[in-house]
């Protein structure tokens, strides 16, 4: 893709619905559960599709996800989706004992994750859900990069028996793969070459830092490498370090609390290793955020393309 | 060794329902802790459940066309073990190992257990689980039915009522739900720690339809669950009411038992009492 090319936007919700209803053609198993938001986390076009195998709970995240348990405990593939917040945000002790003790294989989504709630301010904005998730045995954590990603990593889930959580934004963001791109659960990819500084990244916040990346790469060739991690767990230790190649001075990228989150598992896997790394942690510096659009809030907070630019201008100086 | 399901006599049963005391209070008293009042109440429906009324077979327990019982509230789950060894899940040498290290029988129930259909012990779940199971199995038009037990106080937790509502909206006629309402909970009385009353009143409420028995009676138990399968459009509720600590004379209705194990003295006392019972029976 050349690189003065405006990309188009799209989000990855959207991405969700319609891989969802193309599976669902060729899946009799998969069942859809809704817990009062069935509009916004795109799982309305399967209900009305498949009313047969479309449960609405009403707003009661726990029961949902319990009941998605024992709906697999039948053969089907529960699908559950709500905003972050909601699931894993208030039914946790559901998830944890139902699903994930009990292997159930069920696939949970969760739409508006990061600061994509926007202007329904912090209540919504979904920060903390990776720490949450990450911390249960038996899951697998998925959180693609774009629209093209959202679909592998959706159809991806379905390719697995057991219980997947996908993150997903509600925000039109930056398509920066193809169609072509290949998706396999735990493997990274290798967005930007460059040398001295690796970005490393999930979700949708990757965008942001391949522009940063490429901006920079630009004054400074060869400078910034970006790695997106559409995996959050199981972690690939090892395919960071081949993707990584050397470099040691890395930048992570997250819109998600840094504490707990995807940084910190990057510093967490890294300091395991004999090697000694620099590491800067970009996301939600320990606070909640507020009303406000997207794009202001990813400024404000320092989670666009300019805040991370800063950073890896700020590390290049302190060379 | 595994057992043959017995005739469908409810001497015999009431019998069974002893033996399942004694396993009981021999596993707890050599595990040194769990839970003695609601395994011993409840022991009359287990024995219902797992010697007439469950199409299962110990030998195939994750065959498809089988009935599903949930246990939510786990921690009572001695007799759920009980009941599973005495059926042939497993070798009753298991129970010696009930909360021991690398033991096939958990502290609170785990799938890894033949016959443990879900994780239990977090309360308040078991009821959605089963619910989902029972409209999983309405989808897939099959023709075996949903069982779990809630206790009483775990009716405290808000999910209990969500499902209750689910359970109506979808009309599972396939589900019944047994409640263990031995009026006692962690800490104290039912009535002290958080009123249910009017029980009854608050399930018919959510559109149930709603049955209330001697829970220590094999005939009732029974009757009630023949009953539950005649309910068509609505699920079934059973109230069944249980006196905790069954069969122990200084056990009985006493809100302290709820989480403790005999003393070795206490088991050895407790085991006399309940087979002065089941030696009544033989009398009669
Ligand atoms: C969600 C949850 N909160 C708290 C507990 C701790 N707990 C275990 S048993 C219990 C009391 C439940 O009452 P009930 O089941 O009626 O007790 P029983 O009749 O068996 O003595 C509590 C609060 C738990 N297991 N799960
Ligand atoms: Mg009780």
């Amino acid at each position: 893709m050349s690189k003065s090319t405006k990309r188009e936007l799209r989000s990855t919700r959207d991405a969700f619905g319609e891989t969802l209803l193309d599976l669902a053609k060729e899946n009799s198993k998969i069942v859809v559960i809704s817990a009062d938001l069935a509009e916004s986390t795109r799982i309305l076009p399967f209900a009305k599709k498949y009313p047969e195998r479309f449960i609405e709970v009403g707003v009661a995240e726990q029961n949902m996800a319990s009941v998605a348990a024992g709906l697999s405990f039948t053969g089907k593939i529960p699908v559950m989706a709500s905003f972050g917040v909601f699931s894993p945000g208030r039914n946790w002790d559901q998830i944890r004992v139902s699903i994930c003790y009990n292997d159930a294989n069920v696939k949970m989504f969760a739409t508006h994750t990061g600061l994509s709630a926007d202007r329904d301010g912090a209540t919504h904005q979904s920060l903390e859900d990776i720490a949450i998730m990450r911390a249960l045995p038996n899951v697998k954590i998925l959180s693609p990069c774009d629209f093209w990603e959202a679909k592998r990593a959706v159809k991806a889930a379905f390719e697995i028996e057991g219980p997947v959580y996908v993150r997903l934004s509600r925000a039109k963001t930056e398509v920066i793969t193809t169609p072509q791109h290949s998706f396999k659960i735990g493997k990274m990819r290798i967005m930007e070459k460059g040398e001295k500084i690796a970005l490393v990244g999930t979700g949708t916040i990757v965008s942001d830092g391949l522009n940063a990346a490429q901006e920079i790469n630009k004054k400074h060739p060869n400078t910034v490498r970006v790695i997106n991690c559409p995996t959050i767990k199981p972690f690939n230790i090892k395919d960071l370090l081949k993707s990584l190649g050397g470099i040691r001075k890395i930048i992570t990228i997250e819109e998600h609390q840094i504490d707990a989150g995807f940084g910190s598992l990057i510093c967490e896997m890294l300091s395991e290793e004999r090697e000694k790394y620099l590491i800067s942690r970009v996301g939600m510096n320990n606070e909640f955020g507020e009303s406000g659009s997207f794009e202001e809030l990813k400024k404000k907070y320092r989670m666009d393309k300019e805040g991370i630019k800063k950073i890896i201008l700020d590390k290049i100086k302190n060379e | 060794m595994a057992k043959k399901l017995p005739a469908d006599n409810n001497d015999r049963l009431q019998k069974i329902a002893h033996d399942l005391r004694i396993t009981v209070i021999k596993s707890l008293e050599k595990a040194k802790s769990g839970h003695t009042a609601g395994s011993l109440g409840t022991a009359e429906i287990f024995t219902v459940l797992y010697f007439s009324e469950l199409k299962i077979d110990p030998k195939k327990p994750e065959k498809t066309s089988r009935d599903r019982f949930f246990l939510s509230n786990g921690h009572i789950c001695p007799i759920l073990y009980a009941a599973l060894s005495e059926r042939g899940f497993f070798d009753p040498s298991e129970m010696n190992r009930f909360r021991q290290i690398n033991s096939l029988l958990q502290g609170h129930p785990d799938r890894k257990t033949p016959g443990v259909e879900t994780a239990g012990g977090s309360l308040g779940q078991g009821i959605s689980v089963a619910v989902g199971t029972a409209l999983g199995l309405k989808m897939s038009k099959s023709d075996n039915r949903t069982y779990v037990m809630t206790s009483d106080g775990e009716l405290n937790e808000g999910q209990t009522w969500e499902a209750a509502m689910l359970a109506a909206k979808y009309k599972l006629d396939n589900l019944t739900w047994i409640i263990d309402r031995n009026l006692i909970q962690i800490g104290g009385f039912t009535k002290q720690v958080m009123p249910l009353e009017n029980l009854r009143d608050k399930i018919e409420s959510f559109n149930w339809y709603v049955l209330e028995i001697d829970g220590h009676s094999i005939d009732e138990i029974k009757s009630s669950f023949s009953m539950a399968k005649r309910i068509s459009k609505r699920p079934t509720a059973i109230i069944a009411h249980t006196v905790p600590g069954k069969g122990v004379s200084f056990m009985e209705d006493d809100p302290s038992w709820h989480g403790k194990p005999p003393s070795p003295k206490e088991a050895e006392k407790a085991i006399e009492e309940i087979k002065k019972l089941k030696k009544k029976i033989n009398e009669d």
